[in-house]
């Protein structure tokens, strides 16, 4: 009884201790920005718009691409018997071990118009996929698509397959065993997978650098704004706003867990 | 007379070896024997879950296993319903929608739930319709399986253990509304048990099995004129 009412008191003071810091952090943020803002809110703006909206959508096109494949993959690497499956995981995973820059190296080899595989894509699609926001969409959707891939087939191979043998013998087709049975059953993980693809996406910077470039206005995402960001007098307002972000982030992150709890 | 199911198989795994061969008639054979003897492989064969290393099975009069001709009709088209030990409901599903599932006719969805809907009224599970496996209790749960594993308007019903996780209670009530089902329906149907007295209440014939072998098969005495019992109702309150 005792120690059940420590520790309720013990999770007080950390509730307590969680909401001071949050207040504290953003009073002291709200009063620090709203100078800046008062000081140079046009320039502030022109700085932060155009990178947010283009990581936004860079970020949303490259994880609805590297969702589906993802998915797919998954299912495939879950439920196939065919030889080299882990090596072909493995392929698909390398963008989480390799440093960003080689990963944007290779991209670069395989998508810039002046190599032999660059140009020969070029010629075929008629479109250049480097230093344009396709090639933002294509660095970041490299970026997320492991983590899609992976947490899909860990969930599709944690179900239970006598759920799917019941499906079957009620004569369900195979697809339809995969996508009204086993795909439901993952679900939980596999949002996982997206949740945390969607935000590598949206913090994709190395290989976005490479293959997009930083140009203003065209290929600059949020990432490469808040590097750029520490050559402009805006650089205090963007370390203000990067506090929130995290602030915000893990508010979220813990109203989240709590919510399962 | 064309037989339910006609089986003559062998399968081994590991150091288990099945040999077995018999045939089904109409309304619901036992497959009778001590915990490891064969029978849950041997509905896993009839349903193309796994496949035998020797022999011929026949539903229906259709062969749908054939190893001499290396004929393996898949699981979807054997037209079985099976009913499983534990329900194997799929949790983010209603009761009805489970069961809806499982209707074949391809006449859209408001004739697949009102398919669903009299097979749930038919084994007294209408109450719950709507409900998440999750929040029924096992009994509840075993009717909805029931239901689901007849209503795609299988040639052959196939029910592994499916009131051994039970109390011994619903047990009971269960025993007679399986039986008052299946008989009623039509559907040949062969049960797996391990339990003396629920393989003499449930079955028009039971199959004794023991060592992967089929021991003896034996008729159970039942008056002719004997109603069919109706199903009982459950209880659609909190469980």
């Amino acid at each position: 009884m005792k120690r059940e009412h420590d520790t309720a008191r013990a999770f007080d003071n950390k509730q307590k201790a969680a909401v001071i810091s949050v207040v504290v952090l953003l009073g002291f943020g709200l009063g620090f920005g709203a100078a800046h803002l008062l000081a140079g809110y046009i320039a502030y703006w022109d700085i932060v718009s155009g990178p947010f909206l283009l990581s936004l959508r860079v970020s949303f096109v490259a994880g609805v691409i590297a969702g589906t494949t993802g998915v797919a993959s998954g299912y495939v690497l879950a439920k196939g018997r065919f030889p080299g499956r882990d090596v072909l995981e493995t392929i698909g995973s390398l963008p989480i071990i390799l440093p960003p820059t080689v990963a944007g190296y290779y991209l670069l080899e395989v998508l810039s118009p002046g190599t032999r595989a660059g140009g020969f894509l070029t010629r075929v699609t008629g479109h250049v996929f480097v230093y344009n926001s396709a090639g933002c969409i294509i660095a970041a959707t490299v970026a997320a698509y492991p983590f899609c891939m992976r947490a899909a087939r860990t969930a599709i191979e944690g179900v239970d397959p006598l759920f799917e043998q019941a499906a079957r013998a009620m004569g369900l087709p195979n697809w339809r065993v995969a996508l009204q049975v086993t795909l439901p059953l993952a679900r939980r993980g596999i949002a996982a997978g997206l949740t945390i693809g969607f935000a590598r996406a949206l913090g994709e910077y190395g290989a976005t650098l490479m293959v997009g470039g930083d140009i203003n206005g065209k290929t600059r995402t949020l990432s490469l704004a808040v590097l750029d960001s520490f050559t402009t007098p805006e650089r205090d307002t963007m370390l203000l706003v990067l506090v929130l972000m995290a602030v915000i982030a893990m508010t979220g992150v813990g109203l989240l867990g709590r919510s399962r709890a | 007379m064309t037989a339910a199911l006609e089986l003559a198989v062998a399968r081994q795994i590991g150091e288990f070896d099945l040999d077995i061969a018999f045939t089904v008639e109409s309304g619901m054979s036992v497959l009778f024997g001590p915990s490891g003897a064969g029978k849950s492989l041997t509905l896993a064969l009839i349903a193309g879950l796994i496949r035998p290393d020797t022999g011929t099975i026949a539903i229906n009069g259709h062969v749908v296993t054939d190893c001499s001709r290396h004929t393996y009709v898949t699981t979807q088209k054997r037209r079985i319903g099976m009913v499983f030990q534990d329900g194997l409901l799929l949790p983010h599903r209603s009761a009805l929608d489970n069961v809806a599932l499982a209707v074949r006719q391809a006449s859209g969805r408001r004739v697949r739930r009102a398919v669903a809907r009299s097979w749930l009224e038919r084994v007294g599970a209408e109450g719950f319709a709507d409900r998440r496996p999750g929040s029924l209790s096992g009994g509840q749960r075993q009717r909805v399986a029931l239901a689901r594993g007849l209503a795609g308007d299988p040639a052959l019903v196939l029910l592994d253990e499916p009131l051994s996780a039970l109390d011994s209670a619903v047990r009971l009530e269960l025993r007679r509304l399986i039986r008052g089902v299946i008989i009623s329906s039509g559907v040949p149907a062969v049960l797996v048990t391990h339990d003396a007295e629920e393989a003499e209440e449930l079955g028009d014939v039971i199959i004794g099995y023991n060592h992967g072998r089929v021991t003896g098969t034996r008729a159970v005495e039942r008056p002719s004129c004997a109603e069919p019992p109706q199903a009982p109702r459950e209880s659609t309150g909190p469980v």
